[in-house]
């Protein structure tokens, strides 16, 4: 492949590859990450793009191929070498000690003696110069667990800088972030890039990569498949370009058709062990025949809601009408009840929640249900019923490959979320709870869950969304509330909803 | 992951054969090391455990308490419990079983006596094993420190019941009166295994069922493998400590039912001692499995059986010198039991 940059590479890859056993992660890859550009790897997940980055990184070594820097030929057996060759890499779940100051998480592994001061002193000098030279501007005596989440990810960008890295590698930063952030992020970027830094970003989101990067690679299956300058592609090229074949990245679907209330909060309330209010007086209606979407930045009660709506955590306060049925504080219910009720429940973190990963498929496909006919019998199970029950899912849902007896853990993000969709579809609930429908889910399979998900709709299902990804939310809601401390800081309708609203709302701004 | 698994066989059969290779080693080198041929003791405790009627008979009695303190093990396990109690929970099993028998042999015919005593036992050993599983599911004590300690309280329990009320009038020894006939389960003549090993079998594949085909026992081995996923589906994990806690401690109550009703026909001191312990082992080596803990228990067996010939045939070999080799082997099946799966997964490495 020619490439496209003229001038001389930061990090040169020449017929990377590697294997893990009989899977071939990453297959002859060869590329240039420029300097002073920020170069996007798009992928779905599973194309190589993590495995490749964590060869640069040192953490895994190719089994064939050269790595350049700066034009000479380098061999990274591990992070210290890679730091050592000023690569930085900034992971998608921080890596950082909440109760100490920013300081002294920059120091962290690079004291610089027995004594801590003279460390600290450097380091202060040096935090101003980057904050000088690249606008990062930050507190260093602030406490980490203090600073939002966006504050923290600049900390762990200075981190990798105050290392001296040259070569910065980002892994799906923007997940954590709201819209706002992450433009903020970018214009980070693009002032490092000004210093002749060379940015990595790995993403699957083909909005950033489209406002972010000069140039794009895209992996698919272990493969390097185009490379392209930013300028002269558009996303419906990218994701055909990473899925193999056309994508349909909008949703077409028609106007709700609303019938009876099927869920209603009243004053919802949850106060954790520490007597934070996590959920704080929530009111929301949830109709047949419609979807709700729930937006707002991680970690602003989402989860919380979820939970104690599907009856796993037990509310503090208010007042819960599931299909007629009133719950409160002093008739609470648990998540065999509301699975009665008719409400069904796909959780936010499958692999934690959702199955187990030793379980066989066919095990996984009853969970919830195995004490109910035709899976158990004169209270014995019926694993022949179990087993052919989720062979018919896994038809119904294409899940790949067809083999209820494999271990749930073996199959992948996606098809493990069609088969707990397909689960939790089954039994056409009148209440449906999806929590993060897509996370960690292919492009291919994201269009057909979320044709599930208003197909279900269309037949009368009342169905509640909630999702980081604002994109995913803007899809699928024909509601839009957005969560902010606990509280909905507002609703809009699908219609008018846009992302520098909705950003604003999730940021805890009020619309006026 | 994949990428290392071992064939499902090798993972049975391989593994734990290695492991036993392992620690007969082991325990070669300290057995030459007090001068003594290895081989030859080798021989005297293959011949000791399975050299007669008799002495297969001694291993099946002993197979048969590690058998239900290893499956006592295993079902806390599988419900992700660490159950350390299965010493005390088999004693009081016992004291549960003996006070039945003391109350109404002169009352009951045998037929009726044993069931009861037989249920009493094992619910003695729940009750021994459900104020740990209390405390761990509402109170949040751990289980592996609650059920230690309350090993000791058993054992100090039992030491004041035996001296100052269970005791036979008139008698020097800290032991009850014996049982009557209708008390005594038939047993093997010429050695001490008893009709117990049928309730064995029987809790083998009782365990089995429950766990792996009943809605329940797929409940509890949810919550033993993801708590999250088990609240998610509806299970009260509450009550399923308390379940599965009652039921590992009911099956390592049976162990009184074995030496008391099988062998001793009172009750006496220090019955249950070692067992529980084992059991750790027995479940472990068995991968908490009913046919795997049989097996495992079968091996044990041998080992107490041939070690006692042993330190009574070779005067180097103290008894001591038995449980310092029975230790290792503890050791290597139990502790070490992932040592040579890094070994093995190279060998299937090569051969693929």
């Amino acid at each position: 492949m020619q490439p496209l940059t003229r001038t001389s590479p930061a990090l040169e890859l020449c017929a990377v590859d590697k294997s893990f056993g009989a899977v071939h992660a990453v297959r002859a890859v060869s590329l240039r990450i420029a300097k002073s550009a920020i170069t996007g790897i798009v992928g779905e997940n599973g194309a190589g793009k993590s495995t490749l980055m964590s060869i640069v990184y040192g953490l895994f070594q190719a089994d064939g191929g050269d790595i350049l820097i700066d034009g000479k030929e380098v061999r990274i057996a591990s992070p210290c070498d890679a730091i050592a060759h000023g690569i930085g890499m900034v992971h998608q779940h921080f890596m950082l000690v909440e109760t100490f100051t920013v300081l002294e998480n920059l120091v962290l592994g690079a004291e610089g003696g027995p004594l801590l001061a003279k460390g600290l002193a450097a380091a202060r000098a040096e935090l101003a110069r980057l904050a000088r030279d690249y606008g990062l501007a930050i507190d260093p005596d602030a406490l980490v667990a203090d600073l939002s989440v966006g504050e923290q990810q600049r900390v762990e960008i200075l981190k990798v800088l105050f290392r001296g890295a040259r070569i910065l590698i980002l892994d799906e930063p923007s997940a954590v972030l709201t819209p706002q952030e992450t433009d903020q992020l970018f214009r980070i970027l693009r002032a490092l890039t000004a210093e002749g830094v060379a940015v990595v970003l790995i993403t699957h989101k083909l909005r950033e990569v489209m406002a972010a990067t000069d140039t794009v690679y895209v992996m698919r299956q272990g493969e390097l498949v185009a490379e392209r300058r930013t300028a002269d592609t558009n996303p419906e090229e990218l994701a055909e370009l990473m899925v193999g074949r056309k994508v349909l990245l909008s949703l077409d679907k028609e106007a709700p058709q609303r019938g009876q209330v099927r869920l209603r909060a009243e004053g919802l309330s949850l106060t954790d062990g520490q007597g934070v209010a996590v959920l704080d007086g929530i009111n929301l209606e949830l109709r047949a025949g419609e979807i709700v979407g729930i937006a707002g930045v991680s970690g602003n009660g989402q989860s919380e809601l979820l939970q104690v709506l599907a009856g796993i955590r037990k509310p503090t306060g208010g007042r819960l009408t599931v299909c007629g049925r009133v719950l409160d504080v002093d008739r609470p219910v648990d998540p065999a009840e509301m699975r009665a009720l008719g409400v069904a429940h796909v959780p936010e973190d499958r692999r934690r929640q959702g199955m187990v990963g030793a379980f066989r498929a066919s095990e996984t496909a009853i969970l919830g249900y195995q004490a109910e006919p035709p899976f158990s019998r004169n209270h014995l199970l019926d694993l022949p019923a179990a087993f052919s029950h989720c062979a018919d899912l896994m038809a119904r849902f294409d899940v790949r490959p067809r083999a209820p007896g494999l271990p749930s853990a073996h199959f992948s993000g996606g098809n493990q979320q069609k088969l707990i969709l397909a689960r939790e579809m089954a039994r056409k609930p009148k209440v449906l709870l999806v929590g993060q429908p897509t996370r960690g889910v292919d492009i291919g399979a994201i269009e057909f869950i979320h044709r599930q998900l208003v197909q279900a709709r269309d037949e009368g299902c009342a169905v509640l969304v909630i999702s980081a990804e604002l994109d995913e939310i803007l899809a699928l809601a024909d509601r839009i509330l957005v969560m902010f401390e606990g509280r909905i800081a507002g609703e809009v309708e699908a219609g008018r909803a846009h992302e520098r609203s909705l950003g604003l709302l999730m940021a805890g701004a009020t619309l006026s | 992951m994949t990428r290392n698994a071992l064939p499902v066989w090798a993972e049975i059969v391989l593994l734990p054969l290695a492991n036993i290779v392992l620690a007969f080693l082991a325990v070669g080198v300290i057995v030459v090391m007090i001068g003594v041929n290895p081989f030859e003791a080798l021989k005297l405790l293959v011949l000791g455990a399975l050299g007669s009627k008799e002495s297969i008979g001694y291993t099946l009695y002993y197979a048969t308490n590690f058998t239900f303190t290893g499956l006592a093990v295993a079902v806390a396990f599988h419900a992700g419990l660490f159950n350390i109690g299965g010493e005390g929970q088999a004693y009081i099993g016992g004291l549960g079983c003996g006070l039945a028998v003391l109350a109404l042999d002169s009352i009951l015919p045998g037929w009726l006596l044993i069931p009861i005593a037989i249920v009493a036992a094992a619910l003695f050993g729940a009750a021994w094993a459900a104020v740990p599983a209390w405390l761990q599911a509402w109170r949040g004590s751990h289980i592996v420190i609650t059920t230690i300690m309350f090993n000791f309280v058993a054992s100090a329990l039992m030491v004041y019941l035996l001296v100052n009320v269970l005791i036979a009038p008139r008698s020097m020894t800290p032991q009850s009166r014996g049982f009557g006939v209708a008390g005594q389960l038939p047993s093997m003549p010429g050695s001490a295994l008893n009709l117990s090993i049928v309730l064995a079998a029987l809790c083998c594949v009782g365990v089995w069922v429950f766990l792996w085909r009943t809605p329940t026992g797929y409940a509890l081995r949810t919550m033993g493998h993801n708590p999250d996923a088990a609240l998610y589906a509806g299970t009260d994990l509450k009550r399923m400590t308390m379940l599965a806690m009652c039921l590992s401690g009911a099956l390592a109550g049976f162990v009184g039912v074995n030496e008391l009703l099988g062998v001793h026909h009172r009750i006496v001191l220090d019955f249950s001692a070692g067992y529980g312990f084992a059991g750790i082992a027995v479940a472990l080596m068995g991968r908490n499995h009913p046919a795997g803990i049989a097996l495992a228990a079968l091996l044990f067996g041998a080992l107490q059986q041939g070690g006692a010939e042993l330190a009574f045939d070779i005067p180097g070999m103290t008894r001591e010198m038995v449980v310092v080799i029975q230790g290792l082997i503890i050791l290597f099946s139990g502790a070490l039991v992932q040592l040579p799966r890094p070994w093995l997964q190279a060998v299937f490495a090569r051969g693929r």
